[in-house]
């Protein structure tokens, strides 16, 4: 009987906690929709760039659904560049040169399988010569997604650990008991972003330095602007998470935002390969921090790019943690009104 | 600063409450509550819990706004930032990061009020001593009793030497010696010049207050010196005057 009166006592929790029991159903739901976009995209097509190729093999290409386009000597570099080709293909007395944009492993997989057997209805068959733009032959699939993780790893923590303190700030009344005092709302919000920051200094640092030296994974770029990005995510981290904690009322609620806000960013910041996916759906990770820092971490790390082809993604992520910034100190109104 | 603005303000009250409604929602929890108190008073108020006190106490504190009416400390009106330095505030939950050390919360709540320095450390050392914790400034205030954490709270009120402190619930979780300790040391603070306003609902302290306020049901039904109050309701104790005032208001 006293095991019923505990069941009761729990559904009752449940029923006067709406909020858990929508999560609960909804949040798994969620996800696995996710998720099913992601895993049940249709085979990838390789876009492949031809400069000149013997027709029969352009048309075995196509045969196995390839996207071929045409290009000039001059364009080719231009579309490989900005990744709009997977490869580029160019026959030179009869022996095929495949350049690779290659930070993907798995799309400079499916080039080469292709490639290689469209080569075999070719008389005589020629062994191709394979290059790399970025990356190389033996670039593993954790060299591509490594930059992901550590913008991933970096922004998971310092979204809990600053929401959760933020929150107990809240509920222990500390933060009442120093709105009492003549600090200024922007003073806390600040003071949270440089402490944190100063923590996420040390933090991206290490993360960084493991991944590149103990993991050995794929860095060409430079050191100091991968810092910078890691520091930029912490920051926009942190200031979402001091955000997303007044919405909860203790550290349960705050971990059941994990898989609304961060789960998702995971998904779509280009751990899986999206490119098979509707646009639209596709244009969701535009709306999500991690995005961008992956995007910069990948440019740099892999592509070794600099400061000019990262500017965009650190303006957003400076615009990202300046737009929470200021909705955090109107959240704290709510506590004090001036 | 401080004695500048008692001079000139000796003629008015330090805290002056006007028709003062609270709402939280649709829920009313003040209704019209007006009371004013002189410089150099202990204003007590007293009620059960959930009568309001803590709602109206941290008006007068600045922390909250009214949702009519209004509140002047040493005349100026509140809200007012710079205000915020005259006051010293006890929250009625001990408002401690547990992490750290008493002393290193003693150093950021000083910070707060920019006491810096050498000043900063000498204010530390003089409010540990006067709540008798000098011996516990190193250790972490999680480790420290219930009454530890009550006494460290009065001492992070009284850093700044304000002169008007706001103590809610000051002596709840505090044995008998101590309850004493700390009502000689309000007396002390009140011969200096300060204000006080403590919230109570231990009836044998209210005698204790020069004047006493009765809340019940968000309403002031009772504002007095506990003498004149019994003597009006012609009861023996503040108890049997608090029941006479509640039984009326019905």
């Amino acid at each position: 009987m006293r095991i019923i009166a505990v069941m009761i006592r729990i559904l009752r929790q449940f029923r006067h906690d709406k909020r858990t029991m929508a999560l609960m159903i909804f949040a798994p739901i969620f996800v696995l929709t996710l998720m099913a976009f992601i895993f049940n995209g249709s085979e990838y097509h390789p876009k492949i760039g031809i400069i000149n190729a013997p027709l029969s093999f352009v048309n075995k290409l196509e045969d196995e659904d390839a996207i071929v386009t045409r290009y000039n000597e001059s364009n080719a570099d231009q579309a490989i560049k900005s990744a709009q080709a997977d490869a580029i293909i160019n026959f030179e007395s009869g022996v095929p040169h495949i350049e690779l944009e290659g930070s993907d492993p798995s799309k400079s997989g499916a080039v080469i399988k292709l490639t290689q057997s469209a080569l075999k209805q070719l008389t005589p068959a020629a062994e191709p010569d394979i290059t790399y733009l970025f990356g190389y032959e033996d670039m593993s699939s954790f060299d591509n997604f490594g930059p992901i993780l550590i913008g991933f790893f970096v922004f998971f923590f310092v979204f809990l650990i600053s929401g959760v303190s933020f929150l107990s700030e809240r509920t222990s009344g500390t933060l009442e008991r120093i709105l009492a005092t003549p600090l200024h709302r922007w003073e806390i919000v600040i003071g949270y972003v440089l402490g944190f920051g100063a923590f996420a200094v040390i933090q991206s640092g290490i993360i960084a330095w493991y991944a590149i030296n103990m993991l050995n994974i794929m860095m060409i770029g430079s050191f100091a602007l991968v810092l910078l990005i890691t520091i930029l995510t912490a920051m926009s981290a942190l200031t979402i998470g001091t955000f997303i904690s007044a919405y909860a009322d203790n550290e349960l609620q705050m971990i059941q935002f994990i898989p609304l806000i961060v789960v998702p960013q995971v998904f779509f910041s280009g751990l899986f390969d999206l490119s098979t996916m509707e646009p639209w759906l596709q244009s969701i990770g535009r709306f999500m921090p991690l995005w961008y820092s992956a995007d910069a971490l990948r440019n740099i790390m892999i592509r070794g790019k600099g400061w000019n082809d990262i500017l965009f993604d650190i303006f957003v992520l400076i615009s990202i943690c300046i737009f929470f910034m200021v909705a955090n100190i109107l959240a704290l109104k709510k506590h004090r009104k001036i | 600063m401080e004695s500048k603005v008692d001079k000139t303000m000796t003629n008015s009250p330090c805290i002056k409450v006007e028709h003062v409604d609270r709402f939280f929602g649709k829920k009313q929890v003040l209704f019209d509550i007006s009371l004013e108190v002189p410089h150099s008073q202990i204003l007590g108020l007293l009620g059960p819990s959930g009568s309001g006190k803590t709602t109206l106490v941290k008006l007068i504190a600045g922390i909250d706004v009214a949702t009519k009416g209004e509140v002047y400390l040493l005349d100026k009106k509140l809200p007012n930032l710079s205000m915020m330095n005259k006051i010293g505030y006890m929250a009625q939950a001990d408002a401690l990061y547990g992490e750290l050390t008493a002393g290193e919360n003693l150093q950021f709540f000083a910070s707060m009020y920019n006491l810096t320095g050498t000043r900063q450390k000498q204010r530390i050392n003089d409010v540990m001593q006067l709540v008798n914790l000098s011996d516990h400034l190193k250790r972490q205030v999680k480790q420290y009793s219930g009454g530890m954490k009550r006494r460290l709270s009065l001492a992070i009120a009284l850093i700044h030497e304000p002169p008007i402190l706001i103590l809610d619930e000051p002596t709840v979780g505090i044995d008998p010696v101590l309850r004493k300790s700390i009502w000689e040391e309000l007396y002390k603070l009140r011969s200096n010049g300060k204000t006080i306003i403590v919230t109570t609902h231990v009836m044998d302290e209210v005698e204790k207050c020069d004047n006493l306020g009765m809340i019940r049901d968000g309403r002031l039904i009772a504002l007095n010196s506990p003498a004149e109050l019994k003597r009006a309701t012609s009861s023996n104790t503040i108890e049997e005057a608090f029941l006479y005032y509640g039984g009326a208001s019905k």
